[in-house]
């Protein structure tokens, strides 16, 4: 991945989560609410990834369902489980998952590379990986967690 | 954004406006119902355009405004006929204009030789015409410079001042005495005193002298006070006229006397007597015979007066009657984004409100509790203040209307028809979105309607019609929707050649058995143009399915009837708002679901009777004796798997855009509610099947049935087996 120099020196703060027994995180500036597990509505014709839709203060936003957009198990939500919304472009979305762990401040230089081992699937939203205290953390890119709506009914149909 | 954007953003703005106003003006003339205002009010649209598009240096833009007003003028003192063709040439200066100004904020190019042709026409049009509206001036007019006024700025007025001006012809140059006194409204509305001195100055030698006089002590001064005026002696070859046109737009917001000098024994009183004949004869078409008597004896004036003020009532103010005609109702600017937050914010109270009603009543409170009628009374008032707020994104249709008699006029024009737009319910209020995003797919209709709708004239004239075809596009409110209607009174749809095409192009088989109205609905079929040639005008590569789409998308319907020989009507029909619905709340598979409304017929239990298997797969149920198809919302959707027990549900009767009835299997009925729709685009995308979806008294998501994809898409399924079996 490309990072110039003036990103290397400058900190980043992550919101760091677990899905299963692995961690994960996403940059803190993406995020806008962290809220528990509320009943979605169900979309027709959506992924199984798309839990549905939830009410956040009056607009109406889908829910992914992290892990099985990364091509792990899907969720059985439950109360415990967590709503990260997140700001990817000019859409709000919000990622279920299991729980907030931790916020890290790194350095962005301490960022590695994603070794090839990952599958294509989780590889393609890993930005890179990150070492602390002896933990592995992925960041997750979130460009493309929510296929565009034409990809998603060029699917189905 | 820096203030001179801002400056020019409302320039544009204002611009528009008085763009609709000149086209409004020109339709009005062109239908003869026109009067002196009319024109005075297309004048001023023009004269605004050009002294904002000066202040901003759009040179050409002046350039082409200030011929245009020119020959406008000549139309407003008469020398200029307003004879059809003239009109004609008129509308298209005006849609030049029009284009000017699109270039002018938009960038782009407009086509300069088109451009400089109106320009020449104008001209000409504004010079060689003759005056035969006035002839009672002609012999006084042709004695001054009348000449060289024709392509100048000077003559507003044909009548007193070129009489003064040919009187004293021999020096060329006129003395005028101006006093000037700005009231605080004029700065307040950003003219400033120095732009009009200059203005002066630049006519001819100019005298300023500065009366400080009323200048208060500093203790009593009103820092938004006017406190200075100006006297003015200046020597022009201008009349009157030009003069005045210097404070043209300031006349209201000053104390301004002109005074004509140097005519020898000239007095105040001549020239507000000049002023009330002025007035008298641009007013009032009588006026004219009172000018002859007028016209040899010019110095003299003072005894007529009274007589044209008989005339001619509305002397009294030069400008009361302009501003009448303006009709400035009281308004304001704010930016659509406030508006929008508003409606977000009301959207929530609503929702908030059915929420609170909803835990009301579970808590078991009575109906008649004062509770529970305080709700009923925050209900009311939560629906009116929607209604309110809704109103404000309300406009009329006017300005698409108008901007539909342009494209008429092209296309017209391009295919050699003589084309009338007749219009009606322009003051029909809809969501400004709505309006926003019609314009595509009117401009659309009205072409094909022009284009393929109505006959060539030699053909209707064959036909014992008159030559010029009609295209009426009316608007009005149907129970709480907002119908148009674009009809056209050429051959109607050529029902032979429409099955033809769709055979060939495979959208139906050959041995198809439709109906009439099936037929006419192909044409909105994807794919399909009636047209052999892909024409310049309508054929842009997208036919009435792009139209219809983009209808339906904006929650209308579209349909059409034809009838051989006496022209083809096609109706949108189309929600008034699209940020409110009224909804049939449903459950199916444990899902509520919103139904529109407006898209239900009726609800019923079926009966085992009268449900029949059609083919493998599909049912229809006999409601009154006709078959109506029979759809599982359920499965459909994709909420369950196996098909739900007609004689367990409720059937919802449902009909769709183009008029074919559904009956739509849902589990249960909750209620009938008013819901606020939000958009899933913003945040996920467009869903099939799915118009939009709304938050409930739990707060929670339901999301709206797009009733015509649901139907189609079955349909289209049935479709696609057919084609997988062949």
């Amino acid at each position: 991945m490309h990072v110039n120099e003036q990103d290397l020196a400058t900190n980043s703060e992550l919101i760091a989560f677990r899905l299963g027994e692995q961690e994960f995180c996403v940059d803190i500036m993406s995020v806008r609410d962290i809220r528990g597990w509320t009943p979605t509505t169900p979309l027709p014709h959506s992924s199984d990834y798309v839990k549905g839709v939830i009410n956040l203060r009056g607009a109406v936003l889908p829910v992914v369902d992290l892990s099985a957009r990364l091509g792990f198990s899907s969720t059985e939500p439950t109360a415990r489980h967590v709503i990260i919304i997140t700001q990817v472009g000019a859409q709000t979305i919000g990622l279920l998952v299991d729980a907030v762990s931790d916020i890290l401040t790194i350095s962005k230089a301490s960022i590695q590379a994603t070794p090839n081992v990952a599958s294509e699937l989780a590889r393609s939203f890993t930005k890179g990986l990150i070492a602390i205290e002896g933990r592995m953390i992925s960041l997750i890119a979130l460009d493309n967690i929510l296929a565009s709506a034409d990809e998603t009914s060029a699917a189905i149909h | 954004m820096d203030t001179m954007a801002a400056i020019k953003q409302t320039f544009f703005q204002e611009c528009e406006e008085q763009l609709a106003e000149l086209e409004s003006g020109l339709l009005t003339i062109e239908r003869e119902e026109g009067d002196a205002e009319t024109i005075n009010a297309v004048f001023r649209a023009v004269h605004s355009i050009k002294g904002g598009a000066g202040a901003f240096g759009l040179d050409e833009l002046v350039r082409f405004a200030h011929t245009f007003e020119t020959t406008l003028d000549g139309m407003r003192s008469g020398k200029v006929e307003t004879a059809p063709q003239i009109v004609r040439l008129m509308l298209r200066a005006a849609d030049t204009l029009a284009d000017l100004v699109r270039v002018s904020r938009d960038g782009g190019t407009v086509d300069a030789a088109r451009v400089s042709q109106i320009g020449d026409e104008l001209a000409q049009a504004g010079g060689a015409q003759p005056a035969p509206a006035a002839p009672v001036f002609e012999p006084i007019a042709m004695s001054g410079d009348q000449q060289t006024d024709d392509f100048g700025f000077a003559p507003v007025m044909i009548s007193f001042d070129d009489l003064v001006g040919g009187t004293q012809a021999d020096g060329g140059q006129n003395g005028f005495a101006i006093s000037f006194k700005p009231k605080p409204e004029l700065y307040a509305k950003a003219n400033d005193a120095i732009r009009l001195l200059r203005e002066l100055r630049r006519m001819g030698e100019a005298k300023i002298r500065c009366d400080f006089s009323e200048i208060p002590l500093l203790s009593e001064l009103d820092p938004e006070g006017a406190y200075l005026s100006w006297h003015v002696r200046l020597s022009t070859s201008g009349g009157d006229a030009a003069v005045r046109e210097v404070f043209e737009f300031v006349e209201f917001d000053c104390d301004l006397s002109i005074e004509a000098q140097g005519l020898g024994g000239t007095d105040a009183s001549l020239a507000v007597e000049a002023l009330l004949v002025e007035a008298g004869i641009k007013e009032s078409a009588p006026a004219p015979a009172e000018i002859p008597a007028l016209a040899p004896v010019p110095r003299q004036t003072s005894a007529t007066p009274p007589q044209l003020a008989a005339v001619a009532p509305p002397t009294a103010s030069q400008g009361a009657p302009a501003q009448g005609a303006q009709q400035p109702s009281a308004t304001i600017r704010v930016d659509l984004d406030r508006v929008d937050r508003l409606i977000d914010l009301v959207g929530e109270l609503v929702i908030n409100q059915s929420m609170l009603a909803q835990r009301v009543m579970e808590a078991g409170i009575a109906r008649l509790s004062d509770v529970a009628v305080g709700l009923d009374d925050l209900e009311h008032l939560t629906r009116e203040i929607q209604d309110s707020v809704m109103a404000i994104r309300a406009q009329p249709v006017r300005p698409i209307f108008q901007r539909m008699s342009r494209v008429v006029r092209e296309v017209a024009d391009m295919t050699g028809k003589s084309v009338r737009l007749i219009t009606d319910g322009e003051n029909c209020e809809v969501d400004k979105t709505v309006i926003e995003r019609l314009a595509d797919p009117l401009t659309h209709m009205i072409r094909n309607a022009v284009d393929h709708g109505l006959e060539k004239p030699d053909d209707r004239v064959k036909a014992g019609k008159p030559e010029q075809g009609v295209v009426r596009m009316t608007a009005a409110h149907r129970s709480g929707r907002v119908v148009i209607e674009v009809a056209d009174d050429g051959a109607g749809i050529n029902r032979a050649r429409v099955r033809d095409i769709a055979v060939r192009k495979e959208l139906i088989d050959a041995d198809a058995q439709l109906s009439d109205a099936e037929i006419d609905d192909l044409i909105f079929a994807p794919g399909f143009s009636t047209a052999s040639t892909i024409s310049d005008v309508s054929g842009r590569g997208v036919g009435m399915d792009v139209v219809r789409r983009s209808i339906q998308a904006l929650g209308g319907r579209i349909t059409i009837s034809s009838r051989p020989g006496q022209g083809t009507t096609f109706t949108l029909s189309l929600p008034l708002t699209l940020a409110v619905l009224d909804g049939m709340v449903v459950t199916v598979a444990g899902q509520t679901l919103v139904v529109p409304l407006t898209a239900i017929v009726e609800t019923l239990q079926p009966k085992a009777a009268d449900i029949h298997s059609l083919g493998e797969k599909a049912r229809v149920v006999a409601i009154r004796g006709s078959f109506i198809p029979l759809i599982d919302i359920g499965s459909e959707l994709g909420y369950r798997d196996s098909e739900a027990d007609p004689l367990q549900s409720v059937a919802v009767l449902v009909e769709t855009e183009n008029q074919s009835q559904s009956a739509l299997l849902v589990d249960g009925i909750i209620g009938q509610q008013q819901v606020v729709i939000k958009s899933l685009e913003t945040n996920y995308g467009q869903v099939f099947g799915v118009a939009a979806a709304t938050i409930l008294g739990d707060g929670r998501v339901a999301v709206i049935l797009d009733i015509d994809a649901v139907v189609a898409g079955t349909g289209r399924d049935h479709a696609n087996r057919k084609r997988n079996a062949a």
